[in-house]
């Protein structure tokens, strides 16, 4: 028993040689945003509180596609998603096609306690956080040039790709966007549980490079990218598609649940039953345990427990 | 194996005090629909076909609550949802925000089967719509003048209850305000309009899948997405079977209802109608709605715990059931 958190910083086929230029800010991103979330569950916040608070942190920060430093669509507009979820209530909102709001995050957590409702996208949604008095700014402040020069990129190899394949193939044509080797990575996610086995999780993204307008990924969806009951909170990253299809996030708590396995073991069995190379997940059960198991080449991740264990990886480890 | 089983469903909530002839009205297009089905799966269509057909013959239809006879917004627009799903490889579609396109759940077929992604919303999707040729109309063909009605009722039952902060079901406060005890998402039952439809078959292969769509809640702020475009949620279909739900969206939402049906099947070892009382039982907490099931092996369920649902099935040795009760 304990508090834990979890989180991560997107999961995919991230190279070996990735340059330190890349892995440096982003690990000391990971480290800054975990060391937030520790203070707040040491200050004895929920775990709400402290997964909004740190995909904040982590929307904030550029290097991770969320917030500023979100991807780019074939328009080359930003289209922000989010999702927030509380284990003991199921309470939760979610939110897609943001493009000015400047944590999309806190939106789904305003839909969540102030709508009817759980889930608005687009014009309605944007309306609504103006509403709310929540902080909005111009769409260029979401547009890193790095990620000017992944859609540059995704879009060329995509025309190449299109004159080999007949048909579309989903899978292939995805590869394609994948040119730069981290260009589909950096969706954020956290979960947290404290004291008394509150859980929550929380997912937010600016979806897949050279994504269509008005695409819609897995992170808002609950029970997809995001997912939090009494058991257990999850958060998924990787390959939207497979992620919705395998209904990710669910199944850990559903195969704890159902088949009475662990945290670990649950959590190892869905990303072992999706497709390779499509999904990561973190996640924290209501007994502190933590799982954050990948079947890309790597996961950004980042975890600690109140004992004082504490990891931050990218690559394969041994405690996976 | 079994042979080939079909059900459809017209939407769960249904007002007590329902008009009978409307009620008739209603059982005669489920009749219909599920006739339309049959016929297909006798011509050996594929599952994934044959779901798209019905929905599209509902949608078509101004009765129920999707394409034309769609709920209306607050602003009094339509906005409709919907998804598809394939069972032998879990393959689906979505979209939401749809203005413009006359059968939204065709449309859903084309973004699983003709784009990278699985869900396209708002302007994107119906740009998409328009590349891929799809039949568009103008928004005015959605709205009927029932609905219009509707709406201005919605509004005026509304007012009362967001004085009293009544986002949720169940207990309400506001006491001699709200006379009729019977509500769902938070809006008296004759107002709420329940009828989001749906189609769930399995082929004589035991191939199934499941399409859902809808124009969502009456009075429903811009841009809310509910729970049948949410795979998961409204609609789910995997080797196993085949669900589509209907009723409160966010209870469906936050109990994954449709997933649920699967995973009690594969992870408890339940049979379908086992999965299906169960999930109707333990699963919606306080809330409100129903779900039509199939299975690989030809089985056919439904269940609900709201007062009716719109239903009706068929399976390959002859039985069928048109019900409302």
């Amino acid at each position: 028993m304990g508090w834990a958190i979890a989180l991560h910083g997107g999961a995919g086929d991230i190279p070996l040689s990735l340059p330190l230029e890349r892995r440096l800010p982003r690990e000391a991103g990971l480290r800054h945003c975990l060391d937030v979330g520790i203070a707040a569950l040491k200050a004895h916040k929920h775990p709400l509180d402290v997964a909004e608070l740190v995909v904040r942190e982590l929307e904030n920060h550029p290097h991770f596609n969320a917030g500023r430093g979100s991807v780019l669509t074939t328009a080359g507009t930003v289209e922000m998603e989010a999702c927030i979820m509380d284990g003991k209530t199921k309470k939760c909102g979610a939110v897609s096609g943001l493009s000015t709001v400047v944590n999309a995050i806190s939106v789904a957590r305003a839909i969540m306690e102030k709508t009817p409702h759980i889930y608005l996208a687009f014009d309605g949604a944007e309306a609504f956080a103006r509403e709310q008095g929540l902080e909005t700014t111009d769409p260029s402040y979401f547009i890193t040039p790095e990620n000017i020069e992944r859609l540059k990129q995704a879009q060329e190899a995509n025309r190449v790709q299109i004159d080999y394949t007949q048909p579309i193939q989903k899978v292939e044509k995805q590869d394609a966007a994948n040119a730069d080797g981290d260009s589909r990575i950096g969706t954020v996610g956290c979960v947290a549980v404290d004291n008394e086995g509150n859980l929550a999780s929380a997912t937010s993204t600016g979806g897949l490079v050279n994504k269509m307008v008005g695409r819609i990924g897995d992170t808002p969806i609950i029970g997809a990218g995001t997912y939090a009951n009494h058991l257990c909170a999850v958060s998924a990253t990787g390959r939207g598609e497979a992620i919705i299809r395998g209904t990710i996030a669910r199944d850990v708590a559903a195969v704890m649940e159902f088949k009475g396995l662990s945290l670990k073991e649950a959590a190892a069995y869905v990303v072992e039953q999706a497709p390779q190379g499509t999904t990561g997940l973190v996640a924290v059960s209501s007994t502190g345990e933590i799982a954050m198991p990948f079947n890309t080449t790597g996961m950004f991740r980042a975890c600690a427990t109140e004992d004082g264990y504490s990891e931050i990886g990218i690559w394969d480890s041994p405690s996976k | 194996m079994g042979g080939w089983a079909i059900a459809v469903h017209g939407g769960a909530g249904v007002d007590p005090n329902l008009p009978k002839e409307r009620q008739e009205e209603a059982k005669r297009l489920l009749t219909r629909c599920l006739e339309i089905g049959i016929s297909a799966l006798r011509s050996n269509l594929p599952a994934i076909d044959v779901v798209e057909l019905v929905v599209r013959e509902l949608e078509t239809d101004p009765l129920f609550n999707s394409g034309r006879g769609s709920a209306l917004t607050e602003n009094g627009t339509v906005e409709m949802e919907a998804s598809i799903m394939d069972g032998p490889k879990r393959r689906c579609g979505a979209v939401s925000g749809i203005t413009r396109v006359k059968n939204p759940v065709s449309l859903a077929r084309l973004v699983m089967e003709k784009s990278p992604h699985s869900y396209l919303a708002f302007s994107g999707a119906e740009e998409f719509a328009i590349k891929q040729g799809a039949e568009m109309v103008d928004n005015e063909y959605f709205i009927t003048e029932e609905n219009v009605g509707m709406l201005k009722l919605a509004k005026e039952a509304n007012s009362i209850l967001f004085d009293y902060r009544i986002p949720t079901i169940g207990t309400c406060g506001a006491g001699a305000a709200m006379e009729s005890p019977l509500q769902m998402n938070g809006l008296p039952i004759s107002v709420y309009a329940p009828e989001t439809v749906g189609c769930v078959v399995v082929d004589k292969e035991g191939r199934c899948a499941a399409a859902t769509s809808t124009g969502g809640l009456m009075n429903k702020m811009m841009g809310r997405i509910g729970d049948s475009p949410l795979i998961g949620s409204g609609t789910y279909a995997c080797n196993l079977c085949g669900v589509s739900c209907t009723g409160e969206g966010e209870a469906i939402i936050r109990s994954t209802l449709a997933r649920e049906v699967a995973a009690v099947m594969e992870y408890k070892g339940l049979n379908l109608h086992e999965a299906v009382d169960y999930v109707i039982k333990h699963r919606l907490d306080e809330g409100k709605a129903g779900l039509i099931a199939v299975s690989s092996s030809g089985e056919v369920a439904c269940g609900f715990n709201t007062t009716g649902m719109f239903r009706g099935c068929a399976t390959e040795d002859g039985f069928m059931e048109v019900g409302v009760w």
